[in-house]
């Protein structure tokens, strides 16, 4: 019912507006035509300025608006880095922006039809062409300059010493691999996958498997100030790692292995300082259309130091004992592994 | 095929046998020649029946694609909210008013390829291109007017398709409008990709087949029918666009119809040309060695010139119409042209700079990075230029004028944030966020509609003989223009700070909850504009009957030869010879009557020197 009001309504103010318009178009008549337009012209031709005042105020307020709720300084030195290079691009682009909007809506003004002058016959220049060709030529020689400086740098090969953890997308969660004491990852493949005991399809005739850690709900957990690689796949679909926060961003797809690397530099909890919001938390976000649960395919990213992640490291139970404690029931906790972390900080 | 030869081979009435003949045989001009209505408005062969009914259709599919973009626009707005207009329409893909996300995701990628191919290339290309190629070069229609009919149904048979795929049971194809496999391949990943993505590629592929038999037509008719002394350098920018337009569909869209194919062997015949390793609904599946990126690649290499298939028309009527209403030459009509030939040759050029995160070789990316920066150099030139043929022009704020104007604008806006998307490093950040959407609804969707309204009000009166209401006119425009910017400029910063595109709902992430206020007056702005829209279609099929009568023949003054023609003109266009061509299109100067325009079929005055 309400919805049929609706219909009505809509009509009825298009019957109205219609004659409205046509009425209009009467009264153009009754003045004459030419007078008419001559005093629609000068209307509309104001209404030019009005316009761009208008948007200029709107785009002040917008920015106004938007700046409290933007997402906080970046959290990784790539993403200093872009910060940067965004400024630089919004400078060049704002500048052009600004003179060709004025110009447009300007001229618009200015040169609306009057009686009294002639048009202008300008139908080419030679010199200006080449100005306006030169110009961008230089600003964008200069953009790109500087983004594939960045660009080569930030796809570059990891730093060695890097941190690596694995992280898999699936219709619809994040799945994270931590390489466990030995560092390194072991190998995996699709036909070995099933979801109740080997999520990723690990290889358990791979050794190297045998102390890896698996986190079912994706979880990074990475070390502030230590460079970290993320191995990046998919058990089906393609899905995307998006970390807000860094400025990065990587797609996760079925049959082939995909990098990033990135450097964190605030903690979790500087971080939430810094903003002043106790439910600060850096965000994973699925950023490949991968189906229904699209939007609901998050994952934590922790940024902790180097105590702290040891502690938590210290507490994982490797994901093949988890999934045979018959045959090799939970590693004795060893004591010596505090040592071995004050190590590692010193020597850092 | 000459024009002669045309129209007497599908026995068309014609009203001269040579057309540059003096001699025009009159006494035949006016016997009447019944058309049966299925030849004369459905089954046409002549350009302009056929191009209203591009437009027609079009028109169709943007209210679809528009009234698509409320619904989800009502979800991501009030998120939390019910409403009964959703059961009523979308009936159990929305139990008690709330949206299934399989259907949200089915309602985007239906409005996006519904815009993109049916309203933005058929309705935009396949109306002006048939339109305007014949009467603005003078010819009697295209080469082939059957093939400009077929052409014409095989996109409705396209649309059909795509419009049934909306009432299969598991629904439409929902995977996004570039619908990458494996999510598009695989029945298990999600409902979409059942019986309604096989519909869609059904219908794209008929899609493809109508694109490639118009674009043929428009580059034969283009190169061989023009009318004596129609240079190619005489041509007004318009025909230039379409050529331009027509070259790279035909050479783009092929490449869309393989990948295509091999989409459908590897949904149906088992062959794995995009998947490798696998494991999806509880089991691994066969296929290996596949690569999800060569559908990527083959899709973009389509993808990305298809945006300058939307702009290149667009840009080439706002040329046309900026021109005529400041009753000024377009500034710089050779580096115009070059500009085309500069855009159409680099847009086959930079299709992966949409591949920039798939972990696709870092060196690859560079060179793609340079070459998309380099479009900005034509594109610059053509804003530059448009903004010299207004300066000391005198402005008439026609609708078209108004909407050309407001073209120029949105573009500058759109194309400018091109500039942080095509640059990789920053891509890194911004792919697949709301500043993508932002940046290309802005440069190809609004900016695009603008070169079309643009076009619609400019050409009405010689489609129909009747002008368009102007009051409804600028109704229409100051709601839409400002209605754009509303919806698509804060856009830009809930994806500079990350905010994903196609995400049915984000209240549950720390990151991106903030903007719910912004999204609810998005939706809303979207709403109105929604409307002001219907509004244009009230006054376009109102305008068809009962619109101001046109009086003159040239009711703009402008000087292309499509104002040469009688009023309404018949299959044919002109009762007498063919027009010849003695100036370029831009001569708008003092006649040396008090004019202030001299058409292209004036012959020289002594000693004045063609352009």
């Amino acid at each position: 019912m309400s919805g049929l009001l609706l219909v009505l309504l809509v009509a009825l103010i298009f019957v109205v507006l219609y004659q409205v318009a046509r009425s209009s178009e009467m009264v153009a008549r009754i003045q004459g035509e030419e007078i008419f337009d001559k005093k629609r012209n000068k209307i509309l031709a104001f209404s030019m300025l009005v316009v761009y005042a208008a948007f200029m105020v709107g785009i002040y307020y917008c920015h106004q608006y938007m700046m409290p709720l933007m997402a906080p300084e970046a959290a990784s030195d790539h993403g200093q880095s872009y910060d940067f290079m965004f400024e630089i691009t919004c400078y060049v682009t704002g500048a052009i922006f600004m003179l060709t909007q004025f110009l447009l809506f300007w001229f618009s003004y200015k040169y609306q039809r009057s009686g009294d002058r002639a048009p202008y016959y300008f139908a080419h220049s030679t010199k200006l062409e080449l100005v306006w060709t030169t110009i961008p030529a230089i600003a964008m020689a200069v953009l790109v300059a500087i983004g594939l400086k960045s660009w080569f740098a930030m796809t570059d090969m990891a730093p060695k010493g890097a941190m690596q953890i694995e992280i898999v997308g699936k219709q619809f969660n994040w799945i994270s691999r931590y390489p466990g004491p030995d560092g390194v990852l072991g190998k995996r493949y699709f036909t070995n996958i099933n979801d109740k005991d080997n999520l990723l399809g690990l290889d358990w005739k791979d050794q190297k498997n045998m102390d890896d850690i698996i986190v079912p709900n994706g979880e990074l957990r990475l070390v502030k100030g230590k460079p970290v690689e993320l191995i990046i796949g998919s058990r089906d679909v393609i899905h995307d790692v998006g970390l807000t926060h860094f400025r990065m961003k990587m797609d996760a797809v079925p049959g082939i292995t995909t990098r990033i690397w990135f450097t964190p530099i605030i903690t979790t909890r500087e971080m939430q300082e810094k903003t002043g919001n106790p439910n600060f938390v850096y965000e994973l976000s699925c950023d490949q259309m991968c189906g229904k649960g699209h939007y609901s395919m998050r994952a934590v990213v922790i940024v902790e130091t180097q105590a702290e992640h040891d502690i938590w490291l210290k507490k994982q139970q490797s994901y093949y004992a988890q999934n045979h404690p018959e045959v090799n029931p939970p590693a004795a906790e060893s004591t010596s592994a505090p040592v071995d972390t004050t190590k590692k900080i010193t020597m850092k | 095929m000459s024009n002669e030869a045309t129209i007497h081979q599908h026995d068309v009435h014609t009203h001269d046998d040579h057309s540059h003949d003096d001699h025009s045989h009159h006494e035949h001009a006016h016997h009447e020649h019944k058309q049966h209505f299925l030849t004369k408005y459905v089954f046409s062969q002549d350009h302009k029946i056929i191009s209203r009914q591009f437009l027609i259709t079009g028109i169709f599919w943007a209210i679809i694609g528009g009234l698509m973009s409320v619904f989800f626009r009502l979800q991501l707005g009030f998120p939390e909210e019910t409403f009964k207009v959703l059961s009523t329409f979308l009936g159990d893909w929305a139990p008690n008013g709330k949206m299934d996300p399989e259907m949200y995701y089915g309602l985007i990628t239906i409005h996006g390829t519904v815009l993109v191919f049916f309203v933005l290339t058929a309705g935009l290309s396949g109306t002006f291109s048939n339109f305007l190629i014949p009467l603005q070069i003078g010819a009697r229609d295209m080469a082939s007017p059957f093939l400009n009919m077929l052409s014409y149904w095989f996109f409705a048979v396209a649309g059909i398709i795509m419009f049934v795929s909306l009432f299969t049971s598991t629904g439409p194809a929902s995977g996004g409008w570039t619908t990458y496999p494996p999510l598009s391949a695989l029945k298990e990943a999600s409902m979409g990709s059942g019986i309604g993505m096989d519909l869609w590629l059904a219908s794209m592929s008929l899609f493809v087949i109508s694109s490639l038999l118009g674009g043929l037509n428009y580059i034969v008719t283009i190169l061989n029918m023009r009318t004596k002394g129609m240079s190619m350098t005489r041509m007004p920018l318009t025909i230039w666009a379409f050529l331009f337009t027509a070259v790279l569909g035909v050479l783009s869209f092929p490449v869309l119809l393989s990948a295509c194919v091999l989409l459908i062997f590897d949904r149906h015949m088992g062959t794995s040309f995009y998947l490798s390793e696998i494991y999806i609904a509880g089991k691994a599946l066969p296929n290996v060695g596949g690569s999800p990126i060569l559908y990527q690649h083959l899709f973009w290499f389509l993808g990305h010139p298809e945006v300058y298939i939307i702009m290149l028309p667009a840009m080439g009527m706002a040329s046309e119409i900026l021109s005529t209403h400041s009753r000024k030459p377009i500034f710089g009509y050779m580096a115009m042209v070059l500009s085309l030939i500069g855009i159409t040759v680099l847009a086959f050029l930079v299709w992966a700079h949409h591949m920039f995160v798939t972990g696709m070789s870092p060196f690859l990316g560079g060179i793609f990075v340079l070459l998309t920066l380099l479009i900005a150099i034509p594109s610059a030139v053509k804003v530059f230029n448009w903004l010299t043929t207004i300066f000391r022009g005198n402005i008439r704020f026609t609708v078209p004028m108004l909407f050309a104007l407001g073209f120029v604008s949105l573009f500058i806006s759109g194309g400018l944030t091109g500039l942080f998307l095509g640059n990789s490093a920053l891509d890194i950040h911004l792919h697949d966020t709301y500043f993508v959407v932002a940046h290309f609804h802005i440069v190809m969707g609004i900016s695009a509609f603008f070169g079309m309204f643009a076009g619609v009000y400019h050409w009405f009166p010689k489609m129909y003989g009747r002008f368009m209401n102007n009051t409804l006119g600028y109704i229409h425009f100051f709601i839409t223009f400002a209605g754009s910017y509303v919806i698509f400029w804060p856009m830009h910063y809930e994806g500079l700070a990350g905010m994903p595109r196609r995400y049915y709902d984000f209240t549950n992430w720390e990151s991106f909850k903030q903007f719910a206020d912004l999204n609810q007056m998005i939706s809303i702005a979207a709403i109105i504009v929604f409307f002001a829209q219907l509004l244009f279609v009230f006054n376009y099929f109102v305008s068809i009957w009962k619109g101001k009568k046109v009086t003159t023949q040239n009711p703009w003054n402008a000087n292309s030869l499509e104002w040469t023609t009688p009023i309404l003109p018949g299959h044919g266009n002109w009762d007498g010879p063919i027009p010849e061509v003695h100036r370029w299109a831009y001569d708008y100067r003092d006649n040396g009557e008090g004019g202030d325009f001299i058409p292209q079929n004036v012959p020289l005055r002594d000693g004045e020197e063609s352009h």
